[in-house]
């Protein structure tokens, strides 16, 4: 989903450019609270494999359109929000300096679509969700699905609304034409996205449980059922 | 809680490495959804280049660095489409870890070892107090099933 040069105007890029900054900043503050010994190797690891992931550019049902990862949900689950945003930022500067994917002048709209919006979006989802369903691999499969896959539509939509803002064609007023289009096509790949953030979720919990940071933080609303204490003060 | 990340990091390295060193050739090469979506209206040839019609794809530019050597995951001077399309992928995997786990190991918050009990009065922000809420509440967590089951 990476914009490239001169489909966003230059004006809307530098405002989108400078806004990706600031939140970025306050996710660096925000997120050293939860940088500690072990995060930190774990977040590198976390922007490494979305590096890599985001090579595998995977068919969807519509012929001739292809789909990758995003990230955002895999890392907020993994390395929490302010983190993960950061760890998906890490992936898109290395795109755009290194690998001439994505413009280096759209950067900013990019890192606000992909790392910021996805990451944010995945993570109230992750929030809500963990706290309602069963603390079973099914319940973290579930959550991972559902917030991976909204995760992508959201970032879809950060796209429609820069193009409405600063769009090089004009669409003759059939924006809704594009949003539609792109939240088809994006449910398609959000589809991918769950798949593959919930298996690898699940696959981290199994073997290192107390490396995911989702796990870690949120705890359920209300006691486990399964804890013998409220069993026994019934 | 007190078990270090490396072994995990080490292993988790390697299956990005396999991924993007090997496994990245196989994947599609179809435009990605956001740029099949700017190529409507238009028509494209089997090479993807453009062919007729109207579409905002047509005001794409060249990137900036379009020239760099491992512009569009591939090493310039290596023939040799699949070992360029891994090892590109191979340079990039270190590279981010390398950036970004930099980055996060000189903004960690430095204090006691590695979620290792409760170190108080080490670290001057609010940091360490919601730390030692994590393993502190995780702990309690694991021993309460035990003790009820004990006292049953």
């Amino acid at each position: 989903m990476h914009i490239s040069n001169g489909i966003i105007d230059g004006p809307v890029a530098a405002v989108f450019a400078a806004l990706a900054l600031a939140v970025l900043t306050f996710c660096v503050l925000r997120g050293r609270r939860d940088l500690d010994d072990r995060l930190a190797p774990m977040a590198g690891l976390v922007a490494a494999f979305i590096f890599a992931v985001q090579m595998l550019n995977f068919p969807i049902f519509t012929a001739g359109v292809s789909g990758h990862l995003l990230g955002g949900a895999l890392a907020a689950m993994l390395v929490g929000p302010w983190v993960g945003a950061l760890c998906v930022a890490v992936v898109l500067v290395v795109q755009a300096l290194v690998f001439g994917d994505g413009g280096v002048a759209m950067l900013g709209l990019n890192i606000t679509n992909m790392a910021l919006l996805g990451t944010a979006a995945a993570y109230v989802l992750i929030a809500l969700l963990l706290r309602v369903l069963p603390r079973t691999p099914t319940g973290l499969a579930v959550t991972a699905f559902v917030s991976a896959l909204v995760s992508v539509v959201v970032a879809s939509q950060g796209f429609v609304l820069q193009y409405w803002l600063g769009g090089t064609t004009d669409l003759g007023g059939n924006l809704t034409g594009l949003a539609g289009t792109m939240a088809g096509v994006h449910l398609l790949i959000g589809i991918g996205e769950g798949l593959i953030t919930a298996t690898t979720v699940v696959t981290v919990a199994k073997v290192r449980p107390d490396l995911v940071y989702a796990l870690r933080a949120l705890k359920p609303a209300v006691p486990a059922p399964a804890v013998p204490v409220a069993g026994g003060a019934r | 809680m007190s078990k270090r990340p490396w072994p995990f990091v080490l292993g988790g390295l390697l299956v990005a490495l396999l991924l993007a060193g090997v496994v990245s050739n196989y994947a599609s090469a179809h435009p990605d959804g956001l740029d099949s979506s700017l190529l409507k209206g238009c028509t494209v040839n089997a090479d993807g280049e453009i062919t007729g019609g109207s579409c905002p794809a047509q005001q794409a530019k060249d990137h900036e660095l379009a020239d760099s050597p491992l512009a569009d995951y591939g090493v310039r001077g290596v023939s040799n489409g699949f070992l360029s399309t891994g090892l590109s992928g191979v340079l990039g995997v270190l590279l981010t870890f390398a950036l970004g786990g930099g980055l996060f190991w000189l903004a960690r918050r430095r204090g006691p070892a590695t979620g290792s009990a409760t170190v108080p009065g080490t670290g001057a922000t609010a940091g360490p107090a919601s730390d030692q809420a994590g393993p502190g509440s995780g702990r309690a967590g694991d021993e309460r099933p035990a003790r009820a089951a004990g006292t049953r």
